[in-house]
């Protein structure tokens, strides 16, 4: 009943843990069966191993948190060797989100990745956190179409692009990705943010600039979600401060075709649960049979 | 063991000194010396749960001391009897517990928190070292366990007058067990490599999730990137890198 095919792939249900926020699931395992998933975004992986940012990088805010991370991960071939394996013992769809500093960076993760049974990748071009890279691809359009064109190029599996919400114009952005060949796009990834410490009168991040997520960013991530849905034709993934069945309807409703959980997680580990069973007694109680009734179900007219 | 995400009934929830509490939860709870729960007694505001380290178990009854620093801290303040508070835990790496030797202790204001349970649960002779600004507190809790309680506070109205570190005298032990303000820590964890002691850390880093997702609260250790919240925040003494 919940099942929604993406991009080929098709999900048991539409709720995806997002990336960063789910590590490689060992963390959640814990708390529940990961196979209850729809799918599962990795945490970030780059080339190379990455420390990620020194000082804080964790700060909370009214409704959500900035984080400045920085993509702290073991690097492709210790996520394939060590990770890979644990994850796939789970029946859901495991997607790689691919980070980098340069296009050639991201070809060789994508290369290495593409011999793995992963069904599905998700391309970042908009960490905020790491310096010279990751959003300045995420931020004009023609270095976007650049980057995708390039990975698209060399991926051998369906390639989803995670879009930052900081892109000069959201609808543009899509469109561009559109044509460099992406088949579909999440949306969105955190938005730049900051704070500043006020007694030691100096910015709470070394980065100074760091990623906003959770509940308070939701409205206007829901508003990029409905405006690229109505402007292309690819699926597209809503992400952005989703905590309940019924955030994670309205994206559907938007035009999503599946959601991510972010940091929702953090406050509650099988919160993902929750939202898939909120899910499954919405549509049994409007008599829905198929998350395609009411995929996009706003902009139809009557 | 696994942690759980559940609801607890606050039993009491007393003021034990100026901006210092004693919160008990019941029931049934398990967990190590060092480790500690995400909680949170609110729905979606604050955002975030906050750790808070175990302090005692008393017949599954859990005990945690805390210090109101934020908002988060500031309503647990006004929990009352009878509330419901929600629980993730238990969490993290915590002390070793066995140890032989006599144990040296040196704690520092709130840091004292996870020393009580500690002291509970060693079986060697401990002697006790605390650091605090004006004035102790809590300290009744530790006496039956240990043998040599030392006190020092800033203002000099009781015990030493100075820093717990210029009393502390690391070569009496075979082991340290240190939690508090990181300056005082990084002083304890010199004297102790100085001594040839071996010294255990219990770090504080600002988390997310509290289960090792975000990473928000890694750290750089000699064996590479670790996270607070699950490889510690106890860690050995000479783990630890300091950036400076």
């Amino acid at each position: 009943m919940t099942s929604v095919e993406i991009c080929g792939v098709e999900f048991k249900n539409p709720v995806i843990a997002a990336s960063g926020t789910f590590g490689f699931g060992r963390e959640y395992e814990k708390f529940y069966s990961l196979s209850k998933l729809g799918g599962i975004c990795t945490k970030g992986i780059t080339l190379h191993e990455r420390h990620g940012n020194s000082g804080t990088r964790i700060h909370e805010t009214t409704g959500g948190l900035l984080n400045s991370i920085g993509l702290e991960n073991p690097g492709v071939d210790v996520f394939i060797e060590e990770e890979l394996p644990h994850m796939e013992k789970y029946d859901t769809v495991i997607i790689a989100n691919v980070g980098g500093s340069t296009i050639e960076e991201y070809i060789m993760a994508v290369e290495k990745l593409n011999k793995t049974n992963i069904p599905m990748f998700e391309l970042n071009i908009s960490c905020p956190n790491v310096k010279q890279g990751g959003m300045a691809f995420g931020i004009k359009s023609d270095v976007a179409f650049k980057v995708v064109s390039e990975v698209k190029k060399v991926s051998k599996k369906p390639l989803v692009v995670k879009l930052s919400p900081n892109a000069e114009n959201i609808v543009d952005m899509a469109y561009r990705c559109c044509e460099a060949g992406a088949d579909g796009l999440s949306l969105v990834n955190t938005f730049s943010g900051m704070a500043i410490d006020i007694y030691g009168k100096k910015p709470v991040f070394e980065n100074t600039i760091a990623g906003l997520s959770g509940p308070c960013i939701k409205p206007i991530a829901l508003r990029m979600v409905y405006e690229v849905c109505s402007a292309v034709d690819i699926p597209v993934i809503g992400i952005g401060g989703i905590m309940d069945y019924k955030d994670a309807i309205e994206f559907i409703m938007s035009g999503a075709y599946g959601v991510q959980i972010g940091s929702g997680n953090f406050v509650k580990p099988d919160i993902c649960l929750d939202i898939i069973s909120g899910i499954e007694k919405f549509m049994k109680d409007e008599g829905i049979k198929s998350l395609k009734e009411i995929r996009g179900i706003i902009r139809r007219k009557s | 063991m696994d942690p759980k995400y559940c609801s607890g009934v606050v039993f009491s929830n007393t003021q034990v000194y100026e901006n210092i509490y004693e919160m008990k939860v019941g029931e049934n709870f398990k967990g190590q010396p060092g480790q500690f729960y995400m909680l949170r007694a609110w729905n979606r505001e604050p955002f975030l749960s906050r750790p808070i380290s175990i302090s005692n178990i008393e017949n599954g009854t859990i005990i945690f001391l805390y210090e109101i620093k934020g908002k988060g801290t500031e309503l647990f303040s006004k929990l009352r009897s009878g509330d419901s508070i929600e629980l993730l835990g238990p969490l993290g790496t915590g002390f070793p517990l066995g140890i032989e030797g006599n144990v040296g202790i040196v704690a520092g204001g709130i840091g004292i928190a996870p020393m009580v349970y500690l002291c509970h649960k060693l079986s060697t002779k401990v002697d006790f070292y605390a650091g605090f600004r004006e004035k102790s507190f809590y300290m009744d809790k530790i006496e039956k366990n240990v043998e040599n309680i030392y006190i020092s506070t800033d203002s000099g109205l009781e015990g030493h007058s100075g820093f717990i570190t210029e009393i502390f005298q690391p070569e009496k032990y075979s082991s340290v067990y240190t939690c508090g303000p990181l300056p005082m820590m990084r002083i304890v964890l010199d004297m102790c490599r100085k001594a040839n002691v071996s010294a255990y850390i219990s770090m504080e880093r600002r988390m997310a999730c509290g289960i090792g997702a975000c990473l928000g609260c890694s750290i750089l250790t000699t064996s590479g990137m670790r996270k607070v919240c699950k490889d510690g925040p106890v860690f050995k003494g000479e783990e630890i890198v300091f950036n400076d």
